[in-house]
């Protein structure tokens, strides 16, 4: 997912340089690690398993982030929660990704018909709010996460689009690409030496950031029901759960929160971290 | 076949070609629309058609027939579709018996209300502090406008909605949102509470890219060449804040601020619901719980009109205050 | 004797994070009427110095040191109220680029009206007197031009604009920074034309700011030389041309093109890179490309010794062998 630039002195060094995206990596390092977790069972609790005895109950030395109205571990819940967001935000990503990046490059590289056909069918999904977008797929297709996250894909693969064929277009322009088109190099060739790395850049910068909106899109749908369905956990839909009881029980409502804005402004300083090293100009924003 | 000198320019010239363009990406997203509801397994439609028919009157149910083009090919479908659409058939909502159409006018002005409030207080909220944050770039002002951009952004609408929910109602026992909502022009002291939270959880999501943006065009422009003409003249430091400085950085601003109105619209599904507002957000929401694809498909494609059509008229604002651009 | 209107005293300015010098010690006078050339390469600090006295130095950059006094006040240390008070009316400035030194959303007539706006009241004639100082500069269709945006004029009607607005109210001083620079040969020479004119007209000191020896050449009464952010030779025009004493303004003279000269000789050029101002300590900055240099050049910094007809920094000017 993340690629350590193609230059001498790695982007990686100077992404060393930036404050903020060294704590966006801590904080997305601690979501991975706790999702992990989750993915291995290794919970304190079962997140499904209910104590109704114990139920809302403030955070304590047995359930760390308190439980819910059924007693539920709010911690294993966070946790499961978290690893749900992500699986979905990372497939969607992935997906999208993929997809966009490729259509882009293609797109700015052969031009003419092509190009102006995607940029339009890419206009045309631009066209929508992502919620909205999201929702109605997910209201056709079905909510199971492979599901949500091929909704999510749809409505992020434009801007991957957009992003790879930027570059393509200038790079595509510039002198020196022509005279080795003149000279008879393969697209390929081209496509790779020197198309590529000016592509790489922006495409990294915008996974992160495209990321953090496909969790918080996630999240949305979960909260509307739209998502993963109850019992099982997810970070939104817990938060649609804790409405009723938020006044009693703040814990229900504050730790499923806090999990998504962390991992959300961890992607988002990751992805300024990113943006500021491997940027030729080497600006802080 | 080739056109004429004069044919060619005229057909060829830019507000036509832009009117073309407009049109071609409606088509695209009709039948974008069109597709993603068809994904719809086998005779869903069909078979949710013949059963629960609901409520509806014969003539209502025959309209409905046409807007969904039962038992033609899926081509003629989309057609069928696009006429009824066209000439002002939405569809129905088989629970209630209502028109699409009517019920959007009812939904619409709600949403556009909303919509307003939530872009107004944000570009207010942003453009405050992005300047606040682009006075001393770097500095401690500056860390903490770009924080606070950074959680109007990260923390979730629903989860700012459902904190303020809770606090309010449950723990003040104030809870506008509660009773029987009112427009703007049956009882506007009420309609304000009502669309106060809710325009106030927008107005932040709105406020994280206008603070960025103003912050940025804001430390582009005053480094630019002309403010330092502009101070070598002896302009006053006010003047050369509002004629210089912040004149130049509107564009991208009006830009941003026209792209979050457009979002607004849509994306304001989730408010609308937590704080129960007929918008048609909401409506939206409850056609999908309730099947009702007809309102699902009318709906989305009016938010997509609507979003296009505030694209266009930010786009001409845009033209006006630049004048470097040829109309 | 008259008292100079300008006096620039040990100026020194440099980075303000991580401080470099930039321009080490500048000290010269300029008399009412009277015309003053600059001359360095780029890195030298003549920009840096011209525009250090109007107070509009980048952002990152600072007076380090020295004083500025114009009509008794030192710029250095005014007050912002006062310095602004000054700015384009006892002292106006010309910019290098006129492509970017235009507010691009701004008419121009509400740009130039702007200067009287700024130190006196608008009134019914203002328009007119903005219209006639636009004539004098030579652009055409004053009435038009009043309504017009700068992205609608070239560079050199743009420059004219801008030398418009610097003189609108009779400064006493114009500081020109390398104005023509950016345009085309022609369109220079009617530049400098016109600012010849309007300095004889006006009689009005100038400070103008060049790389170009050859265009300074007619223009100005003085010279500064400045070479790595310390200035190296100063005098008048006639002394520098037919008697340059630094080796560095010897270079810079050998390196102009003849007309004259028939030998079909190699151009002339100074070897090595300009020096970096804050690398150069306490030597002679110009000492590694210098073919007069000795030991001594290198162990302590030369002082810039002489009358204002001819003064030179150097321990072995181009007089003595």
């Amino acid at each position: 997912m993340k690629r350590n630039s193609l230059k001498p002195k790695g982007g990686l060094y100077y992404y060393m340089q930036s404050t903020s995206g060294i704590v966006g990596a801590l904080l997305l390092l601690f979501m991975v690690i706790v999702s992990i977790c989750a993915v291995f069972g290794w919970l304190p609790h079962d997140p499904l398993e209910q104590n109704v005895e114990f139920a809302m109950q403030g955070p304590s030395t047995t359930f760390w982030f308190g439980t819910d109205e059924f007693g539920r571990d709010i911690f294993s819940r966070s946790l499961d929660g978290m690893r749900r967001s992500l699986t979905v935000s990372i497939s969607a990503v992935s997906i999208a990704g993929t997809l966009g990046v490729t259509l882009g490059i293609l797109s700015g590289y052969l031009g003419r018909w092509f190009d102006q056909l995607i940029v339009r069918l890419s206009d045309v999904i631009f066209a929508f709010p992502a919620i909205l977008l999201a929702l109605a797929i997910v209201s056709a297709l079905g909510n199971s996460w492979y599901q949500t996250s091929l909704a999510i894909a749809v409505v992020y693969t434009p801007i991957f689009i957009r992003v790879a064929r930027g570059p393509v277009l200038t790079v595509k322009e510039m002198d020196y690409v022509k005279v080795t088109r003149i000279l008879g190099f393969s697209s390929l060739r081209i496509l790779r030496k020197h198309i590529l790395p000016n592509v790489t850049a922006p495409i990294v910068v915008q996974v992160a950031l495209s990321l953090s909106w496909a969790i918080l899109t996630e999240s949305g749908l979960s909260f509307l029901g739209l998502g993963t369905q109850p019992p099982n956990a997810s970070l939104g839909l817990m938060v649609s759960e804790a409405q009723p009881i938020a006044a009693f029980a703040w814990w229900a409502l504050f730790f499923p929160s806090a999990f998504i804005t962390i991992v959300v402004v961890g992607l988002n300083l990751v992805g300024d971290g990113l943006r500021d090293a491997l940027d030729p100009a080497r600006r802080s924003s | 076949m080739s056109f004429g000198k004069r044919t060619s320019r005229i057909l060829f010239s830019t507000p036509v070609l832009r009117i073309g363009s407009i049109l071609t990406t409606l088509f695209g997203i009709s039948v974008f629309v069109f597709l993603v509801l068809r994904v719809i397994p086998g005779d869903s439609i069909a078979g949710a058609f013949g059963i629960e028919t609901g409520v509806l009157t014969p003539e209502q149910i025959a309209q409905l027939r046409v807007y969904y083009g039962i038992d033609k090919s899926l081509p003629m479908q989309y057609l069928s579709w696009m006429q009824s659409f066209l000439s002002g058939n939405m569809g129905y909502s088989y629970s209630t018996g209502i028109s699409v159409a009517s019920l959007t006018v009812k939904s619409l002005p709600v949403t556009i209300e909303l919509a307003l409030i939530g872009t107004i207080l944000g570009v207010v909220m942003g453009i405050a502090v992005g300047t606040f944050s682009a006075r001393k770039p770097g500095s401690v002002r500056d860390f903490a406008g770009q924080l606070f951009g950074l959680m109007a952004l990260a923390v979730p609408g629903f989860v700012l909605s459902t904190t303020i929910v809770a606090i309010t109602a449950n723990k003040f026992h104030y809870f506008p949102n509660g009773y029987e909502f009112m427009r703007l022009w049956e009882d506007p002291w009420m309609n304000l509470q009502q669309m106060m939270f809710p325009g106030l959880v927008l107005g932040i999501a709105v406020a994280a890219p206008v603070m960025r943006t103003t912050r940025s065009a804001l430390l582009e422009t005053v480094d630019k060449d002309f403010i330092r003409t502009a101070i070598g003249k002896g302009v006053s430091p006010r003047k050369v804040q509002t004629r210089h400085i912040l004149r130049n950085s509107l564009i991208p601003i009006v830009t941003m601020t026209g792209i979050q109105f457009g979002y607004l619209l849509g994306g304001a599904v989730i408010v609308e619901n937590i704080f129960s507002l007929p918008g048609m957000g909401r409506q939206v929401l409850y056609a999908i719980t309730k099947r009702e694809y007809a309102t699902v498909q009318s709906s989305v494609m009016v938010f997509a009109i609507l979003f296009i059509t505030i694209n266009v008229i930010t786009d001409l604002i845009y033209r006006k205050i630049d004048p470097r651009i040829k109309k | 004797m008259s008292k100079p209107l300008l006096s620039v005293s040990g100026l020194g300015i440099s980075t303000v994070q991580d401080p470099r010098s930039l321009v080490n010690s500048v000290s010269f006078e300029i008399m009412p009427g009277e015309a003053v050339g600059v001359v360095g390469e780029s890195g030298s600090g003549k920009t840096l110095t011209a525009l250090s006295i109007l107070g509009l130095l980048p952002r990152g950059v600072a007076i380090a040191g020295g004083s500025i006094v114009f009509n008794d006040i030192d710029l250095t240390k005014a007050d912002p109220e006062t310095m602004r008070n000054l700015r384009g009316s006892d002292i106006s400035m010309v910019y290098q680029d006129p492509m970017t030194a235009l507010n691009p959303v701004m008419k121009l007539g509400r740009q130039l009206l702007e200067v009287i706006e700024s130190h006196e009241k608008l009134d019914n004639g203002s328009i007119a007197r903005v219209e006639a100082v636009l004539r004098e500069v030579g652009i055409p269709q004053v009435e038009r031009a009043m309504e017009s945006y700068p992205h609608e004029f070239s560079g050199g009607m743009r420059q004219r604009v801008m030398i418009a607005m610097a003189l609108l109210l009779s400064p006493k001083l114009l500081i020109a920074d390398e104005p023509t620079t950016a345009l085309d040969v022609t369109i220079q020479q009617q530049i400098l034309a016109l600012v010849s004119e309007q300095r004889r007209k006006r009689d009005m000191s100038m400070l103008w700011i060049t790389h170009d020896l050859g265009v300074v050449a007619n223009l100005v009464d003085r010279l500064i030389v400045m070479y790595a952010g310390n200035i190296v030779e100063a005098g008048t025009v006639q002394e520098i041309f037919t008697n340059p004493q630094h080796p560095y303004t010897h270079g810079l003279l050998s390196s102009l093109p003849s007309r004259t000269d028939k030998s079909r000789k190699r151009l002339t050029s100074i070897p090595g890179v300009p020096q970096k101002p804050w690398l150069v300590g306490n030597s002679c900055a110009f000492a590694p490309r210098c073919f007069k240099a000795t030991a001594e050049c290198t162990a302590s910094a030369p002082k810039l010794v002489g009358t204002l007809e001819k003064s030179v920094a150097c321990f072995h000017p181009m007089g003595d062998k």
